[in-house]
């Protein structure tokens, strides 16, 4: 079977008003910048968007906010973006906000066929409100419930024709789990190497989780916080 | 004289010990690092999935893919590793952080914290921080004993949405060393030259003061 697309165009065709998308990446280390610049260019609006973070203003997953294509947007932490701040505070954008590990595990859980889950995170707060409470081990716990995608973008940094996919450094961060729980999982690589060229040995997402892949271009690969010595 | 922020996390460098895996949040726990002593084997954590956090790269050398849970630039230290989020907080999540440090807008005398939310104000959200409040064996806050506007952030009742409850295990301000005890803020030691008077005027929450309080040594 055929993988490969040929570019983000392609890849994102079936994507349409109203589905759920999960987005790998932190911040904007490892986010599928090809893919996330096609769907803002589709204008498909009133998505669902599992995603830790939202981008900037003007890039990433920022983009699509600005051009009001979101309809609900479940992420952990959001700090980075005044559109987002905004169109929150005015109740134009729906937001659950998750604990970050919940969040992961949330969509680990969702890919491995998990349905739900208890964890300590949350308990006594806000997040705790309408949820299943259970004491385990003399601690308290949140049942927490599985997230899959409609759609789930991932970026890594090599990719074969088979989708193994290796990631680099830190941009794994979501992208693993996120694989794993979309329905159909599209997968842009800096680097596509024909079948075979990949060390078994390190790859991290097996192909098996990945139903399309592209080589992805031009990749700005922004920094939000550039720190040095 | 109450301590800067580096004076905060000098102090807390003081709780580390040999073969500690900690997870420092953003802020005044971050500069923890700086104050590892010589010789002592600490890894640093970062959520997003770094075990081995190193010194902010050379100027020129900041590498986009390499980051920290605070979005920043960072190198990874020779024995580092990288894994997904899921993992990372499995590693937090499971208790295999020996210690937790991290900031706070309001902590109580029963341990709870809020640290993520400004009602009407601020949305940033959560990121790691409830996972790793809810989970960590130890967790140490940094922060200022009043807020800008002098009132004090160590509460009867926070009343801030929470972080997590009953939690917190000690805080370290610029003005005192205080533990989490049944009665309430146990004061454990003053800043060098700030007095008990002092720190009891900056604090909300029960003080609970038992024998004479050294000053810390730094």
């Amino acid at each position: 079977m055929n993988k490969i697309v040929k570019n983000a165009e392609e890849a994102i065709i079936g994507v349409s008003n109203g589905m759920t998308l999960m987005l790998g990446g932190f911040g904007l280390c490892g986010i599928p910048e090809n893919s996330l610049k096609a769907l803002a260019e589709s204008g498909i609006k009133d998505l669902v968007c599992i995603s830790n973070n939202a981008g900037i203003d003007d890039f990433g997953l920022g983009v699509l906010l600005r051009d009001r294509q979101l309809k609900k947007m479940i992420a952990s932490y959001v700090g980075e973006n005044k559109e987002f701040e905004r169109q929150f505070l005015s109740g134009e954008l729906e937001v659950e906000l998750n604990p970050q590990g919940t969040l992961a595990e949330r969509i680990r859980a969702g890919g491995a066929g998990i349905p739900a889950f208890f964890v300590p995170a949350g308990y006594g707060t806000e997040v705790a409100q309408g949820k299943e409470v259970r004491e385990f081990n003399g601690k308290m716990h949140l049942l927490e419930t599985a997230l899959t995608a409609d759609f789930a973008f991932v970026k890594a940094k090599y990719g074969d024709y088979s989708g193994n996919l290796i990631y680099n450094n830190t941009a794994n961060n979501f992208n693993n789990m996120m694989a794993s729980a979309g329905k159909i999982t599209i997968a842009e690589v800096e680097e596509l190497v024909p079948t075979g060229e990949l060390d078994p040995n390190q790859i991290h997402t097996p192909g098996i989780f990945v139903q399309r892949i592209f080589k992805g271009t031009g990749y700005e690969k922004r920094i939000e916080f550039e720190t040095v010595r | 004289m109450a301590l800067d922020k580096n004076g905060i996390a000098q102090r807390i460098a003081q709780e580390l010990k040999d073969g500690y895996y900690v997870n420092l949040g953003i802020g005044i726990p971050t500069l923890v690092a700086n104050y590892i002593p010589d010789g002592m084997e600490v890894t640093l954590q970062s959520e997003n999935g770094l075990l081995g956090i190193g010194p902010f790269p050379e100027k020129g050398k900041a590498d986009p893919d390499l980051i920290n849970a605070g979005k920043q630039t960072v190198t990874a230290t020779s024995g580092a590793s990288f894994f997904d989020s899921a993992l990372s907080f499995a590693m937090i999540r499971g208790g295999h952080i020996d210690l937790t440090v991290l900031g706070a807008f309001e902590v109580s005398e029963k341990g709870d914290i809020a640290s993520w939310k400004i009602p009407g104000k601020l949305v940033k959200g959560m990121g790691g921080a409830m996972d790793l409040v809810a989970s960590a064996k130890n967790i140490i806050v940094a922060t200022t004993h009043t807020n800008r506007k002098g009132e004090s952030k160590l509460l009867r009742k926070c009343t801030l949405p929470l972080t997590g409850v009953a939690c917190v295990k000690r805080i370290v301000t610029d003005l005192a060393v205080l533990d989490i005890v049944e009665e309430g803020f146990k004061l454990i030691e003053r800043a060098p030259g700030v007095t008990v008077e002092e720190i009891k005027n900056a604090t909300e929450g029960f003080l609970f003061i038992d024998g004479d309080i050294p000053e810390m040594n730094i």
